[in-house]
């Protein structure tokens, strides 16, 4: 056995000390009919170095992303990931550690989800935010929720430039408690939501109203204003926000969310297929007592030392049980002392370069693609952040396969997220790891790949 | 560092906080392709530019490394020392598990890209679903739940929409609402059921720990019935010896049964939830197969599902494509919906995987063995001065009372784990289950030496006779930790959630 310790000398002298003669005495208790006869359907185990071979060759039939640049984007993003970042994550003290329900031997996971806490509030201009949820979809939909137990009203209003993957996941939750969501579509030339058909959707049944900014297409709605005809009609203001862009676009808080959450994979997460990355919540102090998930608060010891302990307890299911405002119990700590790390190497003149060059780069990324014949850009010149629509002149679903046969991730298939859009639109994606010559190789890719494809 | 560096006005005890050690113009980052930012950003609505930067910490790296160096000294950990927390399956995490999630194929992959592009890492996936089926029973699988709690909320859409189309079959006339949770069930058991729209039915513990039967056929009798929730063994660390006869009950009341795997680390390769009757079941595969914890997470939640529920999985689902490849189905009929952004935490299902493949067939059931083993030569050292709630042989975790000890001494359960910390140990779970009385519920888990357990044994005696003989020094614990107890009330009424730097910038007049 790798890992568990036990010879058998001390089976022996253990069993002894229990009064039973055999390991199967301790199993008495499985009913009869419910004992597993045969062995599980797995192989034998194996040695490390064994295990690290199977995991190599399955690393081998997969495209290694740090030799080959990316565009694919939609919500999960190749930003660099700092040093220091790995080396606070992977200490054993973090990594190993549990809940910090005993906060007098977890002060250090304890002090860093306050700190955390305090970035997240000083990005989104908001006073209270908890210590992670799992994703910015999930997020999301626990605010939707927040706002249904606030107002108990029905209805959720969302953009339809919010990410498709999290209005799906939002369609999902909402359905379990019986919220109804309608989505408001946007302009077709324009990328983003005319605010006087939000308005329209906005009644005294609506809940809550989602807005992302930037929005899916890397665009900016008129989010203060959104934000102010959603708080008239009596809906808790979501804004999902994307915390690099927090350096450069004004803090929601600062214009009016009651809510503000996001994804925080941007900020300390590699992609990694998708996850484990971190979701955050920050809210006005009104929703403080209904804000899902741990929460930590200062206070003193016994002997008047600052410390930390997880607080307002009573929101949560070990205390509260079925009247919890939540049933989140482990979220992505880890994930979000990534975030902090993050966040404390860049600084708040790091944050707001990062922004910039977010972009910077979504700007020279699309001027370069819109030089391919017959490539033009259904939204315009304006500011892109990171990511922008283009079309193709054939689908871009077969442009992303052939691209990806050839080793490359040129973007995705807009379609499959907005069906009304022509088969022709591809949503690229640019981060800082982005250079010149990555954004040359993209069109060079898609110069091949059109000609590939074309009829 | 000595209270001289300290901040004046703080407590020598106390770790500065980023923010307080923050100087303006400090910083790390150097970006690849620098710009001008007004340059950049001359085309933006100034309405919707940043009014002034973040109040984010300004530190040189040196500093910012040491500060969270220093911040880890002040937890304890499984690498640090022992950490017997009972329901959380505090067991050794192997290094190995973060070197292989850490290959950069496996750490840069993008999850909508077209599977052509990473059919290693799916395989994997894929192998990964095949040992979650074997160990649950149940044949069908999603890994995209992050968490335990996730899963249960995926297991109990599962559970609606099964009988939403029973009701549109005509099979019965209203979607059944009641979920039956025994009062031992963790919290997350009932706050579940009400997120998935349904409603909590308690279930009474019986004289031998496990539900009461009685009760149950009542409800069943009585009550719309959706399903049963379960944890087996239960929280008292016990296998509920009737599980048979209740899901013969649940089933024949048209319910399906939940497993809550967070207890599931006590039987691999013994019996399988399948086996017991249970037809939606989740893995804690932060717990028994050994991923991180990481301080509240990231964790992940798989589901798997008898075979008549695996339509409603949630999507995308890994699938075994006709060609041999492996395939994401982004949009198969009747599916529940996405309950995650992509495809749930792969980063942890890769650790999972990776147990799995070390342990094997033979390695889980030795696991799920010793674990028994352990857990029950630990309570045979302990049990004449702190006695089991209920006295049968225990499976993996065990649950004693502090009732006596407070009864004789004042000395409440809460003093006994705060003075095992000055011990070396991390405490027990505490107050849990809340049919105990001053609950402490010890899970060992098999990567303990024996050595450990008689140590830790011999410090709960001590302890304890402690609590007899210096009751002042129990109340006063911990005596040796970073800080002392700390005021959990003070925090609740003074609520305190960010740094001053942080607060005094965000003023009322801001939401306005």
């Amino acid at each position: 056995m790798p890992y568990a310790p036990a010879t058998d000398d001390d089976l022996r002298h253990m069993l002894a000390a229990i009064g039973v003669d055999s390991v199967d005495e301790l199993f008495a208790d499985v009913p009869e009919a419910a004992r597993m006869r045969g062995e599980l359907d797995l192989p034998l185990g194996v040695g490390e170095a064994a295990l690290v071979a199977r995991a190599r060759a399955h690393a081998d039939r997969t495209l290694d992303l740090s030799r080959t640049p990316s565009f694919l984007g939609v919500g999960c993003y190749d930003h660099y990931v700092p040093a220091v970042v790995r080396a606070v994550v992977s200490r054993s003290e973090f990594a190993t550690a549990y809940t910090p329900y005993q906060p007098e031997v977890s002060q250090g996971t304890l002090q860093a989800i306050f700190e955390f806490q305090s970035c997240i509030a000083a990005l989104t201009g908001l006073p209270v935010a908890n210590a992670s949820l799992y994703d910015g979809a999930t997020a999301v939909a626990e605010a939707t929720y927040l706002a249904e137990q606030s107002t108990h009203r029905t209805r959720v209003v969302v953009l339809d430039t919010v990410s498709p993957q999290v209005r799906d996941v939002l369609a999902t939750y909402a359905s379990a408690y019986g919220m109804v969501v309608e989505t408001v579509a946007h302009e077709p030339g324009l990328g983003t939501v005319d605010p006087q058909r939000v308005l329209d959707a906005l009644g005294d049944d609506v809940a809550a109203l989602v807005v992302q900014q930037p929005n899916a297409f890397g665009l900016l709605e008129d989010a203060p204003r959104l934000v102010a005809d959603a708080e008239a009609a009596g809906a808790v203001p979501i804004v999902s926000a994307d915390p690099i862009s927090l350096g450069v676009l004004e803090a929601p808080g600062r214009y009016g969310a009651g809510v503000v959450v996001g994804d925080g994979q941007p900020l300390g997460c590699a992609p990694s297929a998708g996850g484990p990355a971190y979701g955050f919540m920050a809210a006005q102090e009104r929703y403080l007592r209904r804000m899902p998930g741990r929460i930590v608060g200062e206070t003193l010891d016994a002997d008047g030392a600052r410390g930390y302990v997880l607080t307002l307890q009573t929101r949560e299911q070990h205390i509260r049980r079925e009247r919890a405002t939540s049933n989140i119990c482990t979220n992505q700590a880890l994930c979000a002392l990534a975030g902090l790390v993050h966040m404390g190497w860049l600084g708040p003149r790091g944050l707001e370069q990062l922004g910039a060059i977010q972009f910077e780069r979504a700007g020279a990324t699309r001027r370069r693609v819109l030089d391919i014949a017959g490539v033009t850009s259904p939204h315009g010149a304006g500011p892109a952040f990171r990511e922008f629509l283009v079309e193709l002149p054939v689908p871009a679903e077969a442009v992303v396969e052939a691209a990806a046969a050839h080793g490359m991730l040129v973007g995705w298939p807009a379609a499959r997220g907005w069906p009304a859009l022509p088969a022709g639109a591809l949503l690229v994606a640019a981060t800082e790891q982005r250079t010149d010559d990555d954004i040359e190789a993209l069109a060079a890719e898609l110069e091949r790949c059109i000609a590939e494809v074309a009829p | 560092m000595t209270a001289a560096t300290t901040p004046p006005g703080v407590h020598p005890a106390t770790e500065p906080t980023l923010f307080e050690r923050s100087r303006p113009g400090r910083g790390s980052a150097r970006q690849p392709q620098a710009v001008d930012v007004d340059a950049t950003l001359a085309d933006l609505p100034p309405s919707l530019r940043r009014s002034r930067l973040p109040v984010l910490p300004e530190v040189a790296e040196p500093t910012l490394m040491r500060h969270f160096v220093r911040l880890s000294q002040r937890n304890h950990s499984i690498d640090s020392g022992f950490y017997p927390l009972g329901s959380c399956t505090m067991k050794y995490n192997p290094k190995v598990h973060d070197e292989i999630a850490a290959l950069p194929a496996f750490a840069r992959m993008h999850p909508l890209a077209p599977a052509s592009a990473w059919q290693g890492l799916l395989e994997l996936l894929l192998e990964l679903q095949h040992a979650i089926a074997e160990l649950a029973g149940l044949p069908e699988v999603t890994l995209s739940p992050a968490a335990g709690a996730h899963g249960e909320f995926t297991g109990l859409l599962l559970m609606r929409a099964w009988h939403r189309e029973r009701v549109a079959r005509g099979e019965v006339d209203a979607e059944p609402m009641h979920v039956l949770v025994p009062d031992t069930a963790h919290g997350t058991n009932p706050a579940t059921v009400r997120m998935a729209g349904l409603r909590t039915h308690s279930i009474p513990t019986d004289e031998r720990g496990g539900m009461d039967l009685d009760a149950v056929r009542e409800a069943c009798a009585t009550l719309d019935i959706a399903g049963l929730m379960l944890t087996n063994p239960n929280t008292l660390g016990l296998l509920d010896e009737h599980i048979l006869d209740i899901a013969e009950v649940v089933h024949g009341a048209g319910g399906l049964l939940y497993y809550d795997g967070a207890n599931l680390n006590a039987i691999m390769g013994r019996t399988r939830p399948g086996d017991m009757g249970f037809d939606i079941v989740h893995v804690n595969v932060h717990k028994t197969l050994s991923t991180p914890h990481g301080g509240g997470g990231p964790g992940a939640g798989p589901v798997a599902v008898a075979q008549r529920l695996a339509h409603l999985l949630p999507r995308p689902r890994i699938v075994r494509a006709a060609d041999g490849t492996v395939e994401l189905d982004r949009d198969p009929a009747g599916s529940i919906g996405p309950v995650s952004r992509h495809l749930g935490n792969v980063g942890v299902l890769v650790r999972a995987w990776a147990y799995v493949v070390t342990h094997g067939r033979d390695g889980l059931r030795r696991s799920s063995e010793l674990a028994v083993v352990n857990a029950n030569y630990l309570l045979e050292l302990v049990r004449d001065v702190l006695p089991p709630a209920f006295d049968r042989r225990c499976m993996h975790e065990f649950v004693v009372s502090g009732a006596t000890v407070r009864r004789d001494s004042g000395v409440r359960a809460l003093d006994i784990a705060k003075r095992l910390m000055d011990h070396g140990v991390h405490p027990p779970t505490m107050y849990f289950p809340l049919v105990v009385e001053e609950a402490l519920m010890i899970e060992p888990t098999e990567t303990e030496t024996r050595e450990t357990l008689d140590e830790f044994a011999a410090a709960l005696r001590a302890v304890v006779e402690e609590a007899q003989a210096d009751p002042a020094t129990l109340h006063a614990a911990p005596l040796t930790t970073v800080v002392r107890r700390l005021d959990e009330a003070r925090s609740v009424r003074e609520p305190r959630l960010v740094a001053r730097e942080v607060a005094a910038d965000i003023t009322p007049a801001d939401a306005d």
